[in-house]
């Protein structure tokens, strides 16, 4: 196997599930009476169960943080790189825990799911999930394992829109929370790229109102559209420009509609290889659950009063490049922080990537996650 | 701006001050270590600003809340009297808009505290006699490297205070960590000043 894989990985991960029978009522009012959760840890639980932080996925991850299956070694976790022996997020110190959010299509109970009351796939009927929801089924998976309070709660993106959720709704769970390149809510563009993607799937004929599994049919062209769009906001300009240019696959123009310049030809791979393993259904519902994220709305806008039940401590990060979820939006967040004194480091990382930067391995951004992580660890040895 | 207590005399001046358990804004904090000072010796909440990576990264190292961000775009991040105090160490001749920071400590501080080389120190104004720019400890640079764009004197700072209408509420001059008494802007290679609204 390729040795930059097997570096400091915490080798194979064994999925879990987790099985939950007390219904849950959702911010919508719909009820699922019993749910599946999939989930993976790294690394050992404390005797005071003191060291575990968990990570929250964004719009197309999974419960597979880190590390690699047996029996297939090139299904790398999808923040392996910031998770593992001696890596920011150490898991010879931490015990981390990766799980696949409800209406997911990893394992987790979802759209794609049986609904015990119907005998068949939940399809158009599974409900509209929120931040809110995945949090609070988070908050049960923690009481399955044993957890009363995580050292930290951390995530990317959507991801950092479920830590920040966390401070709000169980403020003396969690100790730490890290908020990467994240909004506080959705701007009308953000939005309007949803809708590009929601439209994209419900007027691809294979999806037949969501109830695709009976038809034998999934929405794989509105899926791969969806992606394409989506793909565009997750890197900047400047980054597009200098990876793809106004290259030409085949040198020349062909004067058709075939795949003609790097950059289509990039998306349209990025967009069929997501139609193969992503749930049209599951899309949908992530994509609402980012528009309605904006828990200042109960608080007649007030972030800074949404945010007063927050006791954690805080680290946001943003990325100078990222214009779906700019420093300025991350800013607000700091803002509404320091207006509740709670303790909060913000960086602002000069990093050409865009929005996909918090993904990837930048050594500044992966020095401060480590120092904050390792002061996590000596205020918990204390 | 970084450094130990014993090499940074000032900071000893300012946690005599600083009112225990009180909030400090500490701009340009560099590494942290007057914030760190200052919640270990005064038990304070506070907060650093700073622009540079490295000191962002030292100030988490050091335990010390930190924002990473432009001085010189202004404190719109911060409400109004939202400090009691806003501190300047050793920046304040290096921003080129020192009035406007000066006005800004003072709408989102209670009180400000500023440190800076005291121009006017008889070491500087030999060197400029013998026909040089000052090199000295408090300004170890050279012309062509200075980042320091507006140096004063403490006759030109208490000037400059009282056409503001700002009052100067303390004051210590020192030389080598050791407090100046007579002829302070003469004698004194370091100001730090305590100040506040109405003069």
């Amino acid at each position: 196997m390729d040795a930059s894989v097997t570096a400091n990985s915490v080798g194979i991960a064994t999925p879990q599930v987790a099985k939950f029978s007390a219904p849950i009522t959702l911010k919508s009012g719909a009820v699922i009476d019993d749910y599946e959760l999939v989930y993976e840890t790294y690394g050992t639980l404390n005797r005071d169960r003191s060291n575990a932080v968990l990570v929250c996925h964004a719009l197309n991850a999974s419960h597979h943080v880190a590390g690699f299956y047996a029996d297939d070694p090139k299904d790398v976790g999808w923040w392996d790189n910031m998770i593992g022996p001696g890596k920011p997020v150490d898991t010879s110190r931490f015990f981390v825990i990766g799980v696949n959010n409800l209406g997911g299509c990893h394992g987790s109970t979802g759209p794609k799911s049986i609904n015990p009351r119907t005998g068949k796939p939940w399809g158009a009927a599974f409900p509209v999930v929120t931040v809110e929801d995945w949090v609070a089924t988070q908050a049960r998976l923690a009481d399955q394992l044993g957890i009363r309070q995580f050292a930290a709660v951390m995530g990317g993106s959507l991801g950092a829109m479920q830590s920040l959720a966390w401070t709000i709704s169980y403020p003396e769970r969690l100790r730490h929370a890290l908020v990467i390149a994240c909004a506080p809510n959705l701007s009308a563009q953000n939005i309007a790229f949803n809708e590009v993607a929601r439209q994209a799937i419900i007027t691809d004929p294979d999806f037949h109102g969501g109830d695709y599994y009976a038809h034998g049919t999934t929405p794989k062209r509105g899926l791969r559209v969806a992606r394409m769009v989506g793909h565009i906001t997750y890197l900047s300009d400047d980054e597009m420009a200098s990876k793809f240019g106004r290259q030409l696959k085949y040198g020349k123009l062909s004067y058709s509609f075939d795949t003609e310049f790097e950059i289509e030809s990039y998306l349209r791979h990025q967009g069929n290889k997501f139609s193969e393993y992503f749930d049209a259904n599951t899309y949908l519902r992530i994509t609402k659950v980012l528009d309605y994220f904006d828990p200042a709305f109960e608080h007649g806008g007030n972030l800074a009063r949404a945010l007063a039940p927050a006791t954690a401590g805080f680290l946001v990060v943003s990325f100078t490049t990222d214009w779906r979820f700019s420093p300025e939006r991350s800013r607000e967040i700091v803002k509404a922080l320091l207006d509740n004194r709670c303790n909060v480091t913000y960086a602002e990382i000069d990093a050409p990537h865009g929005h996909d930067a918090f993904l990837l391995d930048d050594a500044r951004y992966h020095r401060l996650v480590k120092a904050y992580f390792d002061r996590i660890g000596t205020e918990a040895a204390a | 701006m970084n450094g130990t207590v014993a090499q940074r005399p000032d900071f000893a001046a300012i946690a005599g001050w600083v009112r225990m358990g009180s909030s400090v804004l500490d701009l340009g904090c560099g590494d942290g270590s007057l914030l760190r000072y200052l919640q270990d010796s005064r038990r304070v909440t506070g907060y650093g600003m700073e622009i540079d990576d490295d000191s962002i990264l030292a100030c988490v190292k050091n335990g010390v809340n930190v924002i990473q961000g432009d001085l010189e775009r202004g404190l719109s991040g911060f409400e109004d009297r939202s400090f009691d105090y806003v501190v300047l160490s050793q920046t304040l001749q290096a921003m080129k808009n020192s009035e406007r920071v000066m006005k800004e400590m003072l709408r989102v501080g209670r009180e400000g505290i500023v440190t800076f080389p005291n121009f006017g120190y008889w070491k500087n104004r030999l060197q400029i006699a013998a026909g040089h720019m000052p090199v000295s400890d408090n300004l170890p640079y050279q012309w062509f490297d200075t980042p320091n764009v507006h140096l004063c004197t403490i006759a030109d700072f208490e000037r400059f205070c009282r056409e503001r209408s700002i009052r100067i509420v303390e004051r210590k001059v020192l030389t080598r960590g050791r407090t100046v008494g007579w002829w302070p802007n003469l004698l004194g290679a370091l100001a730090v000043y305590h100040f506040g609204n109405g003069g």
